[in-house]
C-alpha cells in the first residue's frame, strides 16, 4: 500500500478546497452548467438519471481497511447506504447531492482518497492486476509503476482536455488479469534477453462502439523511459486525435486510421524531444516511491493445513467456495480470497455500508489490513493465512458475501444500465438478477464451470459485453428492451471480441436464451473443455441453430 | 408507442441543481419530485411555453437540463410513456442493497 | 479585447491583420501562419514587431527557425474542450525556446488559467471584470505539481529528490551518516 507523503496529502486537500469553491460558484449561479460540467467531471461527479453519481478512485484497485470504512461512512452519510464497485477498480455512489459532494470528498481526503480525474476527457484511474504483489506467476509488482503514472497524470496541464477519456492499465504477470490489450495504453511488464524488466507498450485497445485489440508499438521500453514515452504518446494523441466526432475520438480510432507503424513513428519522433529530459525516471526517484509502499510482513506458515483439507471434504459449501474463490498465493501458507459481490439474485457489484465495515474488520483481522477491487465487480482479500480460511468463510456467510461463484455463471458483470444511467437504452441489472436466479443451484454453477457473462445496457459497453464469453447488449427496439447476444469474447491474454449469435431477443426471452446456450455447451463439450473453448472449437453456428430453431 | 401529436400531453422534467433529484415543473412554477404535481401541456404552443419557463429555471441555477416528456393520465396519476422516464419518475426497478436492512448484520 | 497579462488587465498593443489586408508599414502586427510562410521578406522588411496566430491544427514546429524574431504567438482555444493548443504551447516554450508573449485566444475559462499558465501561456484574451481576482485564485490553488511543464517550477519528484539529498548531506555533516 502506498503511503502518502505531505505533497500527496496537500494535493488532495487543496483539490477539495478548489472544488468546494467551484460548487459554491455553481450553486450561486456564477458558473453555468456548461462551464461547470468539465470541473465536476474532473472530480468524478456525473449527473445521472436520479441524482449525481460520484465515482471515487481506488488507485490500482488497492485499499486499506481504514479506507474501506471511509467508503462505508460516505455510503451512510451522503448516499443511500451502499456503493457499487466498478470494472475499473473504482467505487460509485449513486445518490450524492452536489451541495454535499465537497464534504464527502473532504472526508475521503482524510484517508488519502479522492475522485480526481475519474471522469472527463483526461487520464483516468490507472488499473492493475487485482492480484498484484501476491500472484505466484508475477514477474514484478506493477503497482509502483501505477503510482508513478498516477502522479504524473494528476492535473497534467497539457492533457486535461484530450479528445476523449484515456485509460491506462499495467500488468506484471504473463497472465494478463488487467486486460491491457483493451485499454488506450496497456503496459505489460516482462523480461528481455538480458533478464531486465521493462514494458511492452500496447496502444489503441478498447471496447465501446468499435471494440479493438491494441497494437504493440514498443516491444521493450526500459523503466527509466516510461514517463517520457507515455508523454510522447499522449502528445501525439492530443494533437492528432479526432475532435469532430465524439464516437471517433478515442486513440483506438487514430491507431486504426493511421496504422500501428505510423503511430510508432510519430510517437518516436515526439519522444526524441522528451526522452532524456526531466521525465527520465532516475533509480533514486523510483526507489523513493517504492520506499513508501509498505510491504506485507508474512508470518511463517506451514504450506498445508490438515484442518482445512478435512473441512473441504466435510463441508460441501466450504469445499465449493475453496474451489471457486480461493487461489494460490506466492507466499507459502497464504491464500488469495476472492470475495464475490454477486449474491444470488442481487445487483452485481454492490455492497452495503454494513458489509463494507464488516469487510474492513475482516481485512484487519485476516488480510494484513488490505483489500483489492477486481475487474469483475468483486473484491479480494489478498493476504489470508490458509489456517484462517474457515473463519473467513464463516464470517463471509454471516454478511451474505460467501457466494462460491467466482468466474462462474453466477459471477455476472453488469453495468448500471437504464435503472441508473442516463446513457442506457435498456436495463442490465434485472437481466443479471434473473440469470443469477435461474442458475442459482451451486452445483450446477460448478458443473458449468468457467463462464463469464457480461451485460451492457448500451453500446458504450461499460459492462464489457464484447469480451464476455457470453455478452449481452441491451438495445431499444420501438420502445421495448431487446437483448443482443454475443459469444466467444475474452479479456485475458487471448483477448478476442465476441461474435453476434443472431437477432436480438426480447426481455422475456433472454433468460431462456442463455439457458439454451448453456445446454448446447453442456451437450457439446469435450472432457474438461471450458465454455469459451467449446465456442472457439465449434463456432457460433451450433449455438445459433439451437437458439433460433423454434422461431 | 406513437401518439397522435394533437393529443400529446407533456410535462417538463429536469434534475434539481443542488441535489440532482428528478423533478417536475408544477403549475405554481416550482419543481416537485412527485410527478403527480406536474403541470401538463397540451399541444405545441403550451409545450413550448412550458419548456421556455423550465429553461429559465436552468439559467437561474434552480435545475439542470430541463426537457419535455410525454405523459398520459393513469389510475394513480400521471404516467410517463417511456420506460426511461418511468424509471426516472418512480426510481430504479432493482432493489437497493443496504436500503432494506439485511437481517443478519 | 482586453488582455490578462502578468495578473493584470491590460490593453492589446497588437493589431490583427487578415490574410488579404494591406500590411501597415509600422506597428506591432499579427498575421496567420499561412501569411507568415507566404510573405517572409515583406514581413521581415517592416518596422515594428511581428506576431503569428496559429490555428490549433497548425504544426507549431513550422515556427522552429523563427521564434527568435517573433514578439507574439497567439494560440486558439475554439471550444474550451479542445485542448490541442496546450501541446502547441509546450512545444513552443520548451522545445523551440520561444521567449515572447504567448497568448490564449478564444474560449478561455477562468478554471483553465492555471493549466494554460503551466504550459507557458502568459497572456489571455479575457473580457471579464473579475479576471485579476480569478488569476490570483487560480494560481494559488496548488503550489506543488507532479509533472514538468513550461513554467519552470520544480516538480514534486524533483522536490522529493532535493529533500532526500539535503537530508543525506545533513546526516554527513552532523556525522550521523555511516
Amino acid at each position: 500500500m502506498y503511503k502518502y507523503d505531505h505533497f500527496d496529502q496537500e494535493f488532495v486537500d487543496r483539490r477539495v478546497t478548489q472544488f468546494r469553491d467551484q460548487v459554491r460558484r455553481r450553486l450561486a449561479g456564477e458558473l453555468s452548467e456548461d462551464e461547470f460540467k468539465p470541473l465536476r467531471l474532473h472530480n468524478g461527479l456525473y449527473l445521472q438519471l436520479h441524482a449525481y453519481m460520484l465515482r471515487v478512485a481506488i488507485p490500482y484497485g488497492t485499499l486499506s481497511a481504514a479506507q474501506m470504512r471511509a467508503l462505508a461512512h460516505v455510503a451512510r452519510r451522503y448516499d443511500r447506504g451502499y456503493g457499487h464497485f466498478t470494472t475499473r477498480q473504482n467505487i460509485q455512489f449513486n445518490w450524492i447531492r452536489l451541495e454535499e459532494a465537497p464534504d464527502a470528498l473532504a472526508d475521503l481526503a482524510r484517508v488519502q482518497m479522492h475522485a480526481v480525474q475519474t471522469s472527463g476527457n483526461c487520464i483516468r484511474n490507472v488499473t492493475a492486476d487485482q492480484w498484484a504483489g501476491v500472484a505466484p506467476d508475477e514477474i514484478e509488482d506493477p503497482r509502483i509503476w501505477c503510482e508513478i503514472v498516477r502522479q504524473w497524470s494528476s492535473l497534467h496541464p497539457e492533457f486535461t482536455f484530450l479528445p476523449r477519456k484515456f485509460k491506462i492499465a499495467i500488468t506484471g504477470s504473463p497472465n494478463d488479469r488487467a486486460a491491457v490489450r483493451v485499454h488506450d495504453i496497456g503496459l505489460r511488464m516482462h523480461r528481455n534477453a538480458a533478464g531486465e524488466v521493462g514494458f511492452e507498450v500496447i496502444v489503441g485497445g478498447g471496447l465501446g462502439r468499435t471494440p479493438m485489440i491494441g497494437k504493440t508499438i514498443a516491444e521493450f521500453l526500459p523503466k527509466q523511459d516510461l514517463l517520457s514515452y507515455l508523454e510522447a504518446v499522449m502528445r501525439v494523441y492530443n494533437l492528432a486525435g479526432r475532435r469532430d466526432n465524439l464516437y471517433k475520438a478515442r486513440i483506438k480510432i487514430l491507431v486504426h486510421e493511421i496504422g500501428a507503424d505510423e503511430m510508432r513513428r510519430r510517437v518516436e519522433a515526439e519522444w526524441e524531444n522528451l526522452r532524456d529530459g526531466r521525465l527520465r525516471l532516475e533509480p533514486a526517484v523510483v526507489a523513493d516511491i517504492e520506499s513508501r509502499f509498505a510491504r506485507p510482513v508474512y508470518a511463517g506458515q506451514p504450506a498445508d493445513s490438515a484442518e482445512v483439507a478435512a473441512l473441504k471434504f466435510r463441508d460441501k459449501a466450504f469445499g465449493r467456495w475453496m474451489q471457486a474463490n480461493v487461489v494460490p498465493h506466492r507466499e507459502p501458507g497464504y491464500a488469495i480470497v476472492n470475495v464475490s459481490l454477486k449474491p444470488e439474485g442481487e445487483p452485481p457489484g454492490d455492497a452495503s455500508a454494513a458489509q463494507m465495515d464488516a469487510l474492513a474488520d475482516l481485512a484487519d483481522a485476516h488480510s494484513l489490513g488490505e483489500i483489492r477491487v477486481s475487474h469483475a465487480q468483486n473484491l479480494v482479500l489478498p493476504h489470508v493465512k490458509l489456517v484462517d480460511l474457515p473463519s473467513v468463510f464463516r464470517r463471509l456467510q454471516e454478511i451474505g458475501l460467501a457466494a462460491d461463484n467466482i468466474g462462474q455463471i453466477g459471477d455476472i458483470i453488469a453495468c448500471p444500465g437504464l435503472d441508473f444511467c442516463a446513457l442506457a437504452n435498456a436495463r442490465s441489472i434485472p437481466v443479471a438478477q434473473r440469470i443469477s436466479r435461474h442458475f442459482a443451484d451451486a452445483d450446477l454453477g460448478h458443473e458449468i464451470g468457467d463462464l463469464q457473462i457480461k451485460v451492457s445496457g448500451c453500446i458504450n459497453a461499460c459492462g464489457h459485453h464484447h469480451v464476455g464469453h457470453i455478452g449481452i447488449l441491451g438495445v431499444d427496439k420501438h420502445g421495448e428492451e431487446f437483448y443482443q447476444i454475443t459469444l466467444g469474447g475474452s479479456v485475458e491474454s487471448d483477448a478476442s471480441i465476441g461474435t453476434i449469435v443472431g437477432p436480438a431477443v426480447s426481455s422475456a426471452d433472454v433468460v431462456g436464451a442463455i439457458d439454451n446456450i448453456v445446454r448446447t455447451y453442456l451437450d457439446a463439450r469435450q472432457g474438461e473443455e471450458r465454455f469459451l473453448d467449446t465456442v472457439r472449437r465449434l463456432g457460433t453456428t451450433p449455438f445459433k441453430e439451437r437458439l433460433y430453431a423454434a422461431a | 408507442m406513437a401518439r397522435p401529436a394533437s393529443s400529446a400531453l407533456r410535462a417538463a422534467t429536469a434534475n434539481r441543481l443542488r441535489d440532482g433529484a428528478v423533478v417536475f415543473r408544477t403549475v405554481t412554477g416550482g419543481w416537485s419530485s412527485r410527478i403527480e404535481d406536474a403541470e401538463t401541456a397540451q399541444g405545441e404552443a403550451e409545450a413550448a411555453r412550458l419548456l421556455a419557463e423550465a429553461e429559465r429555471d436552468a439559467t437561474n441555477a434552480v435545475v439542470v437540463g430541463p426537457y419535455l416528456i410525454d405523459v398520459e393520465p393513469g389510475e394513480d396519476g400521471l404516467l410517463p410513456l417511456s420506460l426511461r422516464e418511468r424509471i426516472r419518475a418512480f426510481g430504479p426497478t432493482t432493489p437497493m442493497v443496504g436500503v432494506e436492512a439485511l437481517p443478519y448484520l | 479585447m482586453p488582455l490578462l497579462k502578468n495578473g493584470r488587465i491590460v490593453g492589446d498593443a497588437w493589431q490583427e491583420i487578415g490574410d488579404d489586408a494591406p500590411l501597415p508599414s509600422d506597428g506591432a502586427i499579427v498575421v496567420s501562419l499561412a501569411r507568415f510562410k507566404a510573405e517572409p521578406d515583406r514581413l521581415a522588411g517592416r518596422d515594428g514587431a511581428l506576431g503569428v496566430r496559429l490555428r490549433n491544427t497548425d504544426d507549431a514546429r513550422a515556427l522552429a527557425d523563427h521564434v527568435g524574431r517573433l514578439g507574439l504567438i497567439v494560440l486558439e482555444f475554439p471550444k474550451y474542450t479542445d485542448g490541442r493548443a496546450y501541446s502547441q504551447a509546450r512545444i513552443l516554450r520548451e522545445e523551440l525556446g520561444y521567449a515572447g508573449e504567448l497568448r490564449a485566444a478564444g474560449n478561455v475559462l477562468l478554471d483553465q488559467l492555471a493549466f494554460m499558465q503551466r504550459c507557458g501561456i502568459d497572456a489571455f484574451d479575457m473580457a471579464r471584470p473579475d479576471a485579476e481576482l480569478a488569476w490570483r485564485k487560480a494560481l494559488g490553488a496548488f503550489d506543488a505539481f507532479y509533472q514538468p511543464a513550461g513554467d519552470g517550477r520544480a516538480t514534486v519528484f524533483e522536490q522529493r529528490q532535493r529533500r532526500l539529498f539535503e537530508q543525506r548531506a545533513e546526516a554527513t555533516w552532523s556525522g550521523t551518516a555511516g
